[in-house]
């Protein structure tokens, strides 16, 4: 089946404004007749809450944390992008535009792109409205810097807590409708089925973390802001509840995945280091800004790295690609460390790392204007490594970051489902293969604030709704599946723990779905998957009753569909026959060793119809077609 | 430098609300001093469950520091010992070969416990709604360098919106207030231009909820400057006091 994104006609910089008036709407008084359920309380989940009840609609939100304020999007550090062109340095929507889509190697749907740029500045005078405390310059304006893939200065930011302060200004919207009585929150709420009656999204059914109660909730539509799923991957970036279930169970209901294997390794993390380690931690992109990438040019160089003379040095990202630098997209950085690393010229006990280096900035602007710039990072660093980086270079390595691929949305944001949208990460929609830095941020927020509020009216008020409630055999069948998977998952009581699945699990995707990929190893990955997942329902321990607050079950839930959904990923990656941004098949590579797409065959987003487990999925597919630009060899050379 | 030390844990455990606790023992051995205090916790949980015991309920997130959702009383101390530090980037580096640690639930009126270290802080949230926000619907904003703000008041307010709502300020305080978390939240909206017109009504608000929600009074212990994480200075408490104040003087307020 070829799959419509329902983009608008029209010339691209027209489209937004014209669908908006031909949405139809919802009359004012109308609005509270209307439930909608939303998912996820991030800025996705956070903003489309708030300002789904600022409209007059009747809100339930649910999350996993104790409070909403927790969500993922708590450790955003570096910044978000917006197209305002406030340094006078040639920014415009336009180029916003540009930089993302072709970031994003070309394999994003360009209306969605252009209109997430148009309604970045909107963001930042909402933020600022809501009293975000942005980074100001001397004479109280605010300031911009710069994040990886642009050569311009778009990016605004709240120290090294970009992602806190904005969800605590989404945070405090939402909760002001709640104090309201328009929001109705359940927090220490996971979702476990979404509930479709004749093929419309018509509620969700819950387990309540603390005592284990099934919930059901019905709606008019449901608004799914779930986030990603890096934490397939075991080690990541991620917090540790951050899961593929929300979306994953949609998907067995009949929401198409797009783009499953489009995963983000970001370059500047914290190595890995023991066994035992249950996270990794990401050190800002926005540090590429003034620190630069090094590893000694002979592999037998193990002096400490301040004994290392400037000659004895390899800046091999300022040495390959002289007009972007170290600010060169997340994917080519990655990649690159991963290959100095390989040809064993990598540093630490691991061989694992190579050095970002703060002393040339250091010695430049002074001691005190980096603290002001990245204090809180290179705090958290030194607690972690108990490393001083104002003294020695800090060490880092790739890690799993951000998921591009997301359940398949058209340009209103809606799922295959009828009723059923998704916001924010956990759709497939504006960053192809590979996120710019400072974009996940914007996007979730024009998702929440600035897309839904109009295309849900546009939905409602052209849908016919039956009267529903929850004693509907529909929410019936949801409760009775996802009882008997909680049973089971109690009732095996082998010898392995969840965790333990979990750290294999990630093993096998990490070496073999990550950062460089080939048909053998996906292949062999794939046979690997499917016997963990056998193993597991035979002999994984979860221990306690579900009547509680377990938070093993609650894993082992998780960990079941991340079992499933990692085969998803590696059908995906060996269907796609060419190599584009985040996804390098060794097979498909440029004489430089760099991505090389096949716009012919593959200028397409991959999206999977579930077919049962263990049976595979079917594959449907959107063509992208690029009016407005041009497809090149990405070059940041 | 890598290396491991054993250690003696006595961890708080309680089945819910209703019921009674106590302490528990166990013994962590071969624990790396790289590992930080929850990764511990998770060596303890994984031996716990294999030996078909319950593991230690506790909440974590984002294990980085910013989510809030981790926090326990460690040895006396919220968080634990190291200053500025909330327990999930305490790092067992902290801690010496043969220490007993012991690890308790935040304590307070406000916080009933849930299971063994989780305690829920929904109160927390409560003090928000009553008026913890500038009423600004989406999209009705002015464009953002249309108001300017001086770097200094920028940077004061950035230091009290770091909060990250842990409740370890509550725990710390002999009265379990909660003052320093409205004081950051207060003081981060007061001093910006965009929050002026409601810091009246926001104080005021803020304050009642608290006292209904069974928080109690601050007699400048200092304790909870002392154990934020965040290192949220008390000046937010006397600049909330100050509104208050203010507020009193303001007619327009019920
Ligand atoms: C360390 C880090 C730093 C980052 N820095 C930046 C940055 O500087 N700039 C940038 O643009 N992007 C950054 N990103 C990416 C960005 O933060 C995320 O992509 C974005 O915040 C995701 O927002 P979201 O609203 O989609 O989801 P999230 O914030 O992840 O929220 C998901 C919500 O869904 C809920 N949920 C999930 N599953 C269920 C379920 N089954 N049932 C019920 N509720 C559920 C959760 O409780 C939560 O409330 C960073 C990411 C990381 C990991
Ligand atoms: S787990 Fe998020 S602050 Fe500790």
């Amino acid at each position: 089946m070829i799959l419509d994104g329902k983009v608008p006609g029209g010339p691209l910089a027209q489209k937004w404004e014209k669908h908006r008036f031909d949405l139809k709407l919802v009359n004012p008084a109308n609005k509270r007749k209307y439930k909608i359920i939303v998912v996820g309380t991030g800025l996705a989940g956070g903003s489309a809450s708030a300002s789904l009840a600022e409209l007059g609609y009747e809100v339930k939100t649910f999350c996993i944390q104790d409070s909403p304020r927790r969500a993922h999007s708590i450790a955003a550090q570096g910044g978000i992008n917006a197209a305002k062109n406030y340094p006078n340095d040639g920014d415009s929507i336009w180029r916003l535009f540009y930089d993302t889509i072709k970031g994003g190697d070309f394999r994003a749907r360009e209306a969605n792109v252009y209109r997430l740029a148009q309604v970045s500045n909107n963001i930042i005078d909402q933020c600022v409205a809501q009293g975000i405390p942005f980074a100001r310059d001397y004479g109280g304006l605010l300031l911009n810097r710069s994040f990886g893939g642009a050569q311009v200065s778009r990016t605004f930011y709240a120290r090294g807590q970009t992602g806190q302060q904005l969800l605590l200004g989404a945070y405090s919207a939402l909760m002001r409708q709640v104090g309201m009585g328009r929001v109705t929150m359940y927090p220490r709420r996971e979702m476990l089925d979404i509930v479709t009656i004749n093929q419309k999204a018509r509620g969700i059914v819950v387990r309540n973390i603390i005592n284990g109660k099934i919930e059901r909730h019905e709606a008019d539509a449901v608004v799914l802001c779930t986030g990603g799923y890096g934490n397939v991957f075991f080690l990541s970036t991620n917090a540790m509840a951050c899961n593929v279930s929300a979306t994953y169970r949609c998907y067995k209901k009949g929401a198409f995945f797009a783009n499953p294997c489009f995963t983000q390794i970001h370059p500047t993390c914290i190595p890995v280091h023991g066994d035992f380690q249950s996270k990794l931690t990401l050190m800002s992109e926005s540090l590429r800004n003034d620190g630069r990438v090094w590893v000694p040019k002979d592999p037998k160089d193990k002096r400490p790295p301040t004994d290392i003379p400037e000659s004895d040095r390899d800046y091999y990202l300022e040495r390959k690609y002289p007009s972007f630098g170290n600010l060169v997209p997340r994917d080519v950085a990655s990649r690159n460390s991963k290959v100095v690393c390989d040809e064993g010229k990598g540093v630490g006990e691991t061989g694992l790392a190579v050095y970002l280096d703060f002393s040339d900035a250091i010695k430049r602007d002074g001691r005190e204007t980096i603290e002001k710039k990245y204090g809180n990072l290179f705090a958290m660093y030194e607690k972690i490594t108990a490393d001083n980086p104002y003294e020695t270079p800090m060490m880092i390595y790739p890690a799993t970051h951000y998921t591009m691929g997301g359940l398949w949305v058209d340009y209103n944001l809606m799922s295959t489902i009828d009723g059923l949208f998704v916001l924010g990460e956990a759709n497939f929609s504006d960053h192809g293969a590979n996120r710019l830095g400072a974009s996940a941020l914007m996007q979730g927020l024009a998702d929440g604030y600035f897309i839904i509020p109009y295309t849900i009216g546009g939905y409602l008020a052209s849908s016919s709704f039956e009267k529903i409630d929850t004693a509907h055999p529909a929410f019936e069948n949801s409760e009775m599946t996802a009882r008997k998977q909680l049973d089971k998952l109690l009732s095996i009581n082998g010898r392995r723990t969840v965790d333990d699945f979990h750290r294999d699990l990630g093993h096998i995707m990490w070496d073999y779905c990550g950062m460089s990929r080939n048909d053998d190893g996906l292949q062999k990955a794939q046979g690997m998957i499917q016997e963990l997942r056998v193993e597991f329902w035979d002999n994984v321990l979860v221990p306690g009753k579900n009547e509680d607050f377990n938070q093993s079950l609650e894993k082992a839930g998780r960990v079941a569909d991340f079992l499933e959904f990692a085969e998803l990923m590696i059908i995906d990656a060996l269907q796609r026959r060419e190599s584009c941004g985040c996804h390098f098949n060794e097979a498909f590579q440029t004489e430089e060793n760099e991505a090389k797409r096949d716009d012919k065959n593959y200028r397409h987003v991959a999206a999977w119809e579930f077919a049962g487990v263990d049976k595979s999925p079917v594959f449907h597919k959107e063509p992208l077609d690029f009016e407005n630009v041009e497809l090149s060899q990405r070059s940041y050379k | 430098m890598t290396k491991t030390i054993n250690i003696t844990l006595k961890v708080w455990r309680q089945n819910g609300p209703q019921v009674k606790g106590r302490l528990e023992t166990y013994h962590a051995d071969n624990i790396s001093t790289d590992m930080s205090f929850l990764e511990m916790l998770d060596v303890v949980n994984e031996q716990l469950t294999l030996s078909h015991r319950e593991p230690i309920a506790f909440d974590h997130d984002c294990r980085e520091g910013i989510c809030g959702m981790c926090g326990a009383v460690v040895n006396g101390r919220p968080h634990g010992h190291q200053k500025g530090t909330t327990i999930c980037q305490l790092h067992m580096r902290q801690f010496n070969d043969g220490d007993t640690i012991v690890v308790e639930p935040w304590r307070a009126r406000a916080f009933p416990i849930i299971k063994d270290l989780a305690v829920d802080r929904s109160a927390l949230d409560k003090i928000i709604q009553a008026g913890g926000y500038i009423s600004a619907n989406t999209g009705a904003a002015q464009d953002a360098n249309n108001i300017t703000v001086a770097q200094n008041i920028a940077e004061k307010a950035m230091d009290a919106a770091a909060c990250i709502g842990c409740g370890a300020c509550v725990a710390a305080c002999p009265n379990a207030s909660a003052m320093l978390f409205s004081g950051a939240k207060i003081s981060h909206l007061a001093l910006l231009p965009q929050g002026k017109p409601e810091a009246a009504r926001r104080v005021t608000h803020m304050l009642r909820a608290m006292d209904e929600l069974g928080f109690g009074n601050c007699s400048n212990e200092r304790e909870c400057e002392a154990e934020c994480p965040k290192e949220i200075s008390i000046v937010n408490i006397a600049r909330m006091n100050r509104e208050f104040i203010k507020a009193g003087f303001s007619s327009s307020v019920e």
